[in-house]
């Protein structure tokens, strides 16, 4: 799915940029360094913002463009960081086919949050993820690990309400 | 040579080892379909459309993509079998499900080689129905506008962009469906360090790249009586604008260009030769007071908008050694603007001044600041090659009829050195010229010749380094064109290994006549043939056959000098011909 751009401020600090630096080291002169470099950066700020590709772009040379390419090519890079409650919807078959699609949209409008993306103050963070093994409750949800089955359109606003 | 020994649709060839099947089957004379594939540069099998059969070591016959695949001994090769053209229209078919078909408006109409090829093989355009992508037009750039509805994701612009030019810029984003051709974080062209050279454009292969069109601007300004619309061109454009209209790449159309420009009612029609001697004369006397008055050296020529903003991007420590000449575009505005409108009484607001060039980053540069020496823009609009073209093509006019006729006077002189600044090395083989008889103190004599500085055929890579000894003075030089070369330039400056008082650097691989408003070529042309040496052929071709080859002797620039700016450099010329620059950095 194409990747949102991140609305959230950008809070690295100088103890993140230090290790960062120090990643950018270790794989100098090493061929087909970026996904490892890529991986550890998004390990210490938990995503991948502009500001840190910048830094990475810099250091090793490499046109931004050649790095926002690789970092939105692989799902496993992240251009959002997780909100302070991560959001997620299964959109496995089962969750699918009992409608998670209808709750997902739900949630969104309720939230104010794009599928893929963070709220701009950090707090709600939305994803639809593959199966996530708990199709016996289908459709799925989960905030921060706890997990809410059996979900329909109308339980929404009243589960959110727990996590303002 | 190392050889092997091929089978190519039944007959015996033997080929060099290590060759592609694409080659082997060219140097057979035999034609594979290629969309993705440029040569060097966009070597990646994507498009699918040059596969083949063969088989190995006696094995069944299968496919596979000629550009990449090495031919082995005893390997036998199909190219035109009715398996490989159904796969071929197959994947024609698949690229045009998801390409905007508005054939009939597009800009490539004609000369889109996605068009050719599914012509060729027969087509039928809907054949794959179901979702279509759409995006935005990106009309950020004042130069370039990118329609990715009618990308075919070839990535030969990339290559263009990163792999030839060494900017990178331009990439291919998401994945899957979703991949799509952009800069990064999705910003606009007009928002990134993009330095407007248009070698995407001309290595586009179909209509998702192409220049800001500024002939309307043109047709309505000549419509306009209150105006008086002049236009200059450029030395390469006479290079280049044959291929417009079906002439072999290296056929002078200097006279034809000039009556063809005429007749679109041009009130005059210039010859920017001229100012390329000026920007000699200029430039040289600064690299004199440079080296003399203990200046910022080594200094850089800045006739090459692309360059200009390249090094303001990338290189912004080095803004001070640039030139402050303006270009030979912006010099001939600015002198039409001043001197020539308080010589004809004209005021310089209904002057309205058109640059013909082989450039797109020519369309960035009419718009910066310090470029209004009257107070009006020096030059209006840039036009490309292309876009001269199209005009001359939409008027009616029968090119390839015309008996040819001159340029106007009082701008009709330009030197042989003036010529040659549309190859790479021409701007310092016209320096020197000029330069050796200035710190002689008397002319040469015959013409300098420098051939250390020109372009060795075939080849564009790193830059090249000279050293004459002029009287008591060493000048040492070096030249550079494409971007990905400048930076290795001035990379071996700033660590000190290369000491030199001058440097020419032209933005496109090859200079002017490889710029990025030049006329389209196809792949099948660009991959098999050097333009840039055939082009270029017809500048030094004028150098050597023009009466005057040195700068110095023109008498249209001395009369500008003796009517107007007193001497090169004054006070007066300062305001007129020269500019400044901006650090932009990333």
């Amino acid at each position: 799915m194409k990747k949102k751009m991140t609305t959230v401020e950008f809070r690295g600090t100088p103890e993140q940029e230090a290790k960062l630096l120090e990643v950018i080291a270790k794989y100098d002169g090493v061929k087909g360094k970026m996904m490892p470099i890529l991986q550890e950066a998004q390990d210490i700020y938990g995503y991948l913002p502009i500001e840190v590709q910048k830094i990475i772009a810099e250091k090793t040379e490499t046109p931004l463009e050649e790095i926002y390419g690789i970092a939105t090519f692989y799902s496993q890079f992240k251009l959002n960081p997780n909100g302070e409650y991560s959001v997620a919807v299964c959109l496995g078959t089962a969750c699918y086919v009992k409608g998670s699609a209808g709750v997902l949209e739900e949630i969104s409008k309720e939230l104010g949050v794009e599928v893929g993306s963070t709220s701009s103050d950090g707090k709600y963070s939305l994803e639809a993820t593959r199966c996530i093994g708990a199709c016996g409750l289908a459709p799925v949800m989960t905030i921060n690990g706890d997990v809410y089955g059996r979900m329909t359109k109308d339980q929404v606003k009243g589960i959110l309400a727990k996590y303002r | 040579m190392d050889a092997v020994n091929v089978k190519i649709n039944g007959k015996d060839y033997a080929v060099r080892k290590g060759m592609t099947v694409l080659e082997a089957a060219r140097e057979a004379k035999i034609d594979i379909p290629t969309l993705c594939y440029l040569k060097d540069i966009n070597e990646i099998g994507a498009c699918r459309l040059c596969l083949v059969e063969v088989s190995e070591g006696g094995k069944p016959y299968r496919m596979v993509t000629a550009c990449v695949y090495p031919v082995s001994e005893g390997m036998s090769i199909l190219t035109n079998t009715p398996k490989i053209n159904a796969a071929r229209k197959t994947n024609l078919e698949l690229i045009l499900s998801n390409h905007e078909k508005k054939c009939l408006t597009c800009v490539r109409s004609t000369t889109c080689e996605l068009q050719k090829l599914c012509n060729e093989y027969g087509v039928d355009e809907d054949y794959f129905g179901g979702e279509r992508k759409h995006y935005e037009l990106d009309t950020s750039s004042p130069a370039i506008i990118r329609d990715n509805n009618k990308c075919i994701l070839c990535r030969r612009c990339v290559a263009a962009c990163k792999t030839m030019q060494g900017i990178g810029v331009i990439g291919a984003n998401d994945r899957g469906f979703d991949t799509h051709i952009g800069c990064a974080f999705e910003k606009d062209l007009g928002d990134v360090s993009c330095v407007n050279c248009g070698q995407c454009i001309v290595a586009c292969p179909v209509g998702a790249l192409y220049e800001r069109d500024d002939t309307d601007k043109v047709r309505e300004a000549i419509a306009d009586p209150s105006k008086k619309v002049y236009i200059c061109t450029a030395p390469s454009v006479r290079a280049q604008i044959g291929e417009c209209f079906g002439y072999a790449p290296g056929t002078d159309c200097e006279p034809q260009m000039v009556e063809a420009l005429k007749m679109l009612g041009f009130d005059g029609v210039f010859d920017m030769n001229l100012t390329a001697d000026l920007t000699i004369i200029e430039e040289a006397n600064e690299l004199i007071g440079r080296i003399q008055n203990g200046g910022k050296l080594p200094m850089i020529t800045s006739c090459s908008p692309g360059w200009i903003k390249y090094c303001e991007h990338y290189f912004p420590d080095f803004t001070d050694n640039l030139s402050t000449c303006k270009s030979p575009q912006q010099m001939f505005g600015a002198v039409m603007k001043t001197y020539f409108a308080e010589k004809e009484g004209i005021d310089p607001k209904d002057i309205f001044f058109v640059s013909a060039i082989p450039c797109t980053a020519k369309k960035f540069e009419v718009g910066r600041d310090g470029q209004s020496a009257s107070g009006y823009p020096d030059v209006d609009v840039a036009i490309t090659t292309r876009e001269v073209g199209r005009m001359i093509q939409k008027a009616g006019i029968d090119f390839r009829a015309l008996k040819g006729t001159e340029f106007d006077k009082p701008f009709d002189i330009g030197s042989g050195a003036g010529a040659i600044f549309g190859a790479t090395g021409g701007v310092m083989e016209a320096a020197l010229r000029y330069a050796a008889e200035i710190i002689l103190g008397k002319p040469l004599e015959k013409p300098l010749e420098t051939p250390e500085v020109r372009r060795q055929n075939g080849s564009d890579e790193g830059y090249r380094t000279a050293s004459y000894k002029v009287g008591d003075m060493e000048v040492r030089v070096a030249v550079a064109s494409g971007t990905k070369n400048a930076k290795q330039l001035l990379k071996d400056v700033e660590a000190g290994k290369l000491d030199v008082h001058f440097i020419e650097i032209m933005c496109c691989p090859g200079g002017c006549v490889n710029g990025g408003g030049q006329p389209y070529q196809p792949a099948s042309v660009r991959n098999t043939v050097d333009l840039r040496a055939l082009r270029a052929a017809v500048l030094y071709n004028d150098d050597r056959n023009c009466d005057i080859r040195e700068s110095q002797k023109n008498a249209a620039v001395m009369k500008l000098y003796d009517e107007y700016f007193g001497k090169p450099n004054s006070h007066k010329a300062h305001e007129v011909l020269h500019t400044h620059y901006v650090k932009r950095g990333l």
